[in-house]
């Protein structure tokens, strides 16, 4: 008893110590209103994805690029909650484009550091199981998938992803791509990513330049089929 | 001017075709607030894979034949762009950029220049607050301008997403500065606010701006003040 005891108290006290983030978040949800984010945790280290994404690269991508879409989407969503409040909805609507610039910045990398993985643990590991038959069934073959999501990564002007994605209502895949910071749920509701693949400047500059097609033909060495597999599996259930 | 000269090859002479300027810059003459490196890529690479793809694409499309400008007007297509849009555009676009920019540029400007860009936002620190302003709330990638608009006959800073130019609306660009990270990400990483100030307070070419804004002149009554005419 006494264990379980302390074992709720130091819960308790490990998320007051998460700080300020915390009442005001619980008041929030109190009042139906979002939440903040945090940064989540790179699952490996920066060097980790070398020499397909170098270190510099990752350590800029999380700690500065990431964690400032954390910072800002945060930002709006307290200046949301003020608006909303205050019931004014002109405020509220010039609001969504840093909510969907940066929320989406957010919700976007978050996928994109599991869809990675260091060729050490299993990454550029091709994908087996349903989603692989699904693969070979929909676009003919793993490879052919490679080329289309390289192609159209490749043409994409200015900033923004390619996605697989899976139409969990139609039970299908398919190559998306979305402008800068848009989430795939743009592309449809019922669309959810598989993977994504980064293809702003900076998610490869600093070591690719302006060869964007070097730096796609390289990340599929790190690609993370096993994740994807796993999404694939749990929606359609 | 220097034996490191970069230059671009565009489509040798159409009738009407697209002008074949340029322009004899040293890669490191914007050091060290543009680097070698950068000028380098981003002209060498960026600038010169737009211009080989609109020659490509021209070399079979119903569009040759016409200036750089018209064709821009052309492919923008109100808004759908056609394929060839944006290799124009941002051909377009870059060149305008390196004529936006000098060494031991920055500062600021005098005469008539000044005079218009304090009547039209109140001081030069309000329109370089301005400019610095609206650079970073565009999101993505894009441009920064300074533009005479043509229906209000004022100046103004307006951001464009991707390769759009305010010669899709009819406005008249005075100034621009490239705001994809590819311009400024081997130099700054992701700190666009220095790259922003460093251009506004130490590359710009307000010499340039005087002879664009004479130009701009014949198209659009600006009244008082005078813009020198040579």
């Amino acid at each position: 008893m006494a264990a379980l005891r302390t074992l709720a108290a130091s819960k308790k006290t490990l998320s007051l110590a998460l700080g300020g983030a915390r009442p005001l978040a619980a008041a929030a949800a109190a009042r139906g209103v979002a939440t903040t984010v945090s940064l989540p945790d790179l699952p490996y280290d920066f060097g980790a994805l070398e020499p397909a994404i170098s270190g510099e690269i990752m350590q800029l991508h999380h700690q500065k690029h990431h964690a400032t879409y954390v910072t800002n989407y945060n930002k709006a969503l307290e200046q949301l909650d003020a608006a909303v409040s205050k019931g004014d909805a002109s405020a509220v609507v010039q609001l969504q484009g840093a909510i969907k610039f940066n929320g989406g910045g957010h919700v976007n990398h978050s996928v994109f550091w599991k869809n990675l993985k260091p060729i050490s643990e299993g990454g550029g590991e091709p994908p087996h199981g349903k989603l692989g038959w699904a693969i070979d069934e929909h676009f003919g073959s793993f490879e052919a998938l490679v080329k289309k999501m390289n192609a159209e990564g490749a043409a994409l002007q200015g900033s923004g992803w390619v996605w697989l994605a899976l139409d969990k209502e139609a039970k299908m895949l398919s190559v998306e791509t979305t402008p800068n910071q848009d989430p795939l749920v743009t592309k449809g509701a019922s669309m959810v990513p598989l993977l994504g693949i980064d293809v702003w400047e900076h998610a490869y500059y600093l070591q690719y330049k302006n060869v964007r097609p070097d730096y796609l033909n390289n990340i599929w060495k790190v690609i993370n089929w096993k994740y994807a597999g796993e999404v694939y599996d749990n929606v359609l259930a | 001017m220097a034996a490191s000269a970069l230059h671009l090859r565009l489509l040798p002479s159409p009738p009407a075709g697209v002008q074949p300027q340029q322009r004899r810059l040293r890669s490191d003459a914007l050091e060290p607030y543009m680097s070698r490196r950068t000028v380098e890529l981003h002209w060498g690479k960026h600038h010169q894979d737009y211009v080989d793809g609109l020659n490509k694409q021209l070399s079979t499309s119903p569009l040759y034949g016409h200036t750089l400008e018209e064709l821009i007007k052309e492919a923008y297509n109100n808004g759908n762009p056609l394929p060839e849009y944006n290799n124009a555009a941002q051909v377009w676009n870059h060149h305008f950029f390196w004529e936006s920019m000098q060494p031991e540029g920055g500062g600021s400007p005098e005469g008539g220049v000044l005079q218009q860009i304090e009547k039209d936002f109140g001081s030069f620190t309000n329109f370089r607050e301005e400019f610095i302003r609206s650079a970073l709330q565009l999101l993505g990638s894009g441009w920064v301008w300074l533009v005479l608009k043509r229906n209000e006959r004022k100046l103004a800073v307006v951001h464009t997403r991707n390769a759009i130019s305010p010669l899709a609306f009819g406005d008249i660009p005075i100034i621009s500065l490239d705001l994809w990270e590819h311009a400024y990400y081997l130099d700054y990483k992701d700190d666009r606010r220095t790259y922003v100030t460093n251009f506004i307070d130490h590359l710009v070419s307000w010499h340039t701006v005087t002879l664009r804004m004479m130009r701009a002149e014949s198209f659009v009554n600006l009244g008082e003040p005078n813009i020198p005419v040579a």
